[in-house]
């Protein structure tokens, strides 16, 4: 925690302008240490000498699959469904437009649990799209890994969308009226012009996506339930263990911790820092 | 001069509006900021000139199809406004002051870009567009960003672009203003070689009198989103019929109920006292800037009715009668350098 010797002789230090003021200090310090304290914890009691059997083991490791099947697969969807949404929102004046982005930007703050249930009332058995599909197709969706993928789009959703719309506006329609006038169509132009010029958003929204799939809990368990090997995630099952062995839960959230610092950190260096 | 373009109650163009067979004829209104008629051969190259405002860049967009207006527009014998043609399918070539490549590509890809997206495959297409890359002299640099480029490169490259798709309709707004004086000046021979070669009309919107008279076989003259003039950059540049133009031309003009009045800034008098003469050519006025002038120094004064006149003094003088703004003069001129045309030519109602 102490600084480097040479700390303030090459850069500009606030010092000059007086000391900062307690205030602001103490309430800061307060808050870093409420998000750092529990994470050292986690690191410190984590039993690291059966680490690996715990990784090795076959719930993990199915849980594991899992969550890395579903949140590939949503962030799929995002890309596919999300985008064209996206660019209708950004691009495409039509009635009812503003009602819509305030609709899809309604999961972000819905309580997971009632997304859950939200989407039972849908999609479940006798679900009004539900009941539908299982008349016409005999096909039921609630407590499959589909159900699985289907909760994590709808919570991710929102976050992958709200950002490549922010991107396509702040890129403009500039560069679209300009490939308009060389004879582009509307989906030439966002092949080889919009889409491309939106792609650090596209990247930001698909980490944010991922991320949010990564930890979906309430949503999951509550329209997909809890089976392994089905429907049992990650979260799921670190909820599961910590009411049978507090020190596997442990051990299971630090996995989880590692895999999402570590993708983030990857992710970092890769795109997040040069948009 | 096509007598099929002028119909009934409408006013003739004045000076040569020849439109001979294909070329441009529009007529442009846009609600509140545009309503003007546009004539022009095939082949000739139109200054478009006025002050901020005057629906410059309104005219080229209505003309490109991305402004909403109501009239028509005709270019080579085909009508693009009945029924309204898509943006895309508008044989155009836009160049707009900051370029507008596409960032993302390299120079060779943005000038490919439009005969890829009018369907030439992709081998022949970035033949063609090295082709127009040499040819507007930054072939070499094919393989850059817009990015790595100068201001003067990147033009090029955004000319070439416009041109490759062999539009009918060439829209330059401003393509020389942020460069500096030199490559501008490049720019401007390198231009007016390739527009003596281009087949269709093209609209050159521009802030400089040198642009107009050195490229351009007519001009424009909007004010107010009306056109105020038309006419070779010679007649117009003689005869100003707007205080925009004769600034740009370097010319005061007065005008009186019936005539204009036009004399160059060398022939203007400065005094301390009340000069002799008539009323008529003399004006009490207020010093507003001093700037150098080549080997004089230029001021611009207003007159107690409001009109800005610009006049040269010698340094000497300007130190003598100690010419800073806000000082109270007396400018003359001389009644054999003032020469007088009639206001009428004007197409205003």
């Amino acid at each position: 925690m102490t600084p480097p010797p040479d700390a303030g002789a090459t850069t500009l230090s606030g010092s000059h302008l007086g000391r900062p003021p307690l205030v602001l200090v103490v309430p800061g310090a307060v808050a870093a240490a409420l998000l750092v304290v529990p994470l050292v914890t986690l690191v410190l009691d984590t039993p690291w000498g059966d680490f690996l059997d715990q990784l090795g083991s076959a719930p993990v490791l199915a849980a594991l699959r899992i969550t890395a099947l579903t949140s590939a697969v949503t962030v799929l969807a995002c890309l596919v469904l999300g985008t064209p949404l996206a660019w209708l929102l950004a691009r495409v004046d039509f009635a009812g437009r503003s009602v819509l982005r305030a609709a899809v930007a309604v999961p972000l703050v819905l309580p997971p649990v009632v997304a859950g249930v939200a989407l039972v009332t849908a999609l479940g058995r006798n679900g009004v799209v539900g009941s539908l599909l299982r008349e016409t197709t005999g096909l039921t969706v609630p407590f499959t890994t589909t159900a699985v993928v289907i909760a994590h789009t709808f919570v991710a959703m929102p976050f992958y969308v709200l950002s490549v719309e922010g991107a396509l506006r702040t890129a403009g329609e500039r560069y679209d009226v300009v490939a308009a006038t060389l004879g582009a169509t509307r989906w030439h132009a966002f092949r080889r012009v919009t889409l491309p010029l939106a792609m650090p958003g596209v990247v930001a929204g698909a980490v944010l996506a991922w991320a949010r799939s990564l930890g979906e809990f309430g949503a999951t368990i509550t329209f997909a339930g809890n089976f392994p090997g089905t429907t049992q995630t990650m979260p799921s099952l670190i909820y599961t263990q910590l009411q049978a062995d507090p020190a596997v839960a442990r051990t299971l959230s630090m996995i989880l911790l590692l895999v999402s610092v570590g993708v983030l950190a990857g992710l970092r260096n890769r795109w997040l820092t040069t948009s | 001069m096509a007598d099929h373009l002028v119909t009934g109650s409408e006013e003739a163009l004045s000076g040569p509006g020849r439109a001979t067979g294909p070329g441009l004829h529009a007529r442009v209104r846009v609600p509140g900021r545009l309503d003007a008629e546009v004539t022009a051969a095939a082949g000739s190259v139109v200054a478009v000139i006025g002050p901020n405002g005057a629906g410059k860049s309104t005219l080229l967009g209505a003309l490109a199809g991305t402004t909403a207006m109501a009239g028509e527009v005709e270019v080579g014998g085909r009508s693009w406004t009945a029924p309204p043609l898509a943006v895309r399918h508008r044989r155009v070539g836009l160049v707009f002051q900051d370029q507008s490549l596409f960032p993302h590509l390299s120079a060779l890809e943005n000038v490919a870009f439009g005969l890829r997206a009018r369907g030439r495959a992709r081998t022949p297409a970035r033949a063609r567009a090295q082709e127009w890359l040499d040819r507007l002299g930054v072939g070499e640099l094919a393989a850059r960003r817009p990015r790595q480029l100068s201001g003067g490169q990147a033009q090029r490259v955004a000319i070439a672009r416009a041109l490759a798709t062999e539009p009918e309709l060439l829209l330059l707004d401003e393509p020389f203003s942020g460069l500096d004086v030199g490559v501008a000046t490049a720019l401007r021979i390198e231009l007016a070689r390739h527009l003596a070669d281009f087949a269709g009309v093209a609209l050159l919107v521009t802030h400089h009198a040198l642009d107009a008279l050195t490229l351009a076989d007519e001009v424009l003259v909007l004010d107010g989103g009306r056109v105020a003039q038309t006419g070779t950059p010679r007649d117009v540049a003689a005869h100003p019929l707007t205080d925009h133009v004769a600034r740009l031309v370097g010319l005061n003009v007065v005008a009186d109920a019936e005539t204009n009045r036009s004399f160059p800034p060398s022939a203007v008098t400065v005094s301390l006292r009340a000069p002799e003469g008539s009323a008529r050519n003399r004006w009490r006025a207020s010093v507003l800037s001093v700037v150098p002038h080549g080997d004089a120094v230029r001021l611009l004064a207003r007159t107690d009715g409001a009109q800005e006149l610009i006049a040269d003094v010698t340094p000497e003088a300007a130190v003598e009668l100690g010419l800073d703004p806000g000082r109270e003069v007396w400018l003359t001129v001389k009644e054999t350098s003032v020469r007088t045309y009639p206001r009428t030519a004007s197409m205003r109602p």
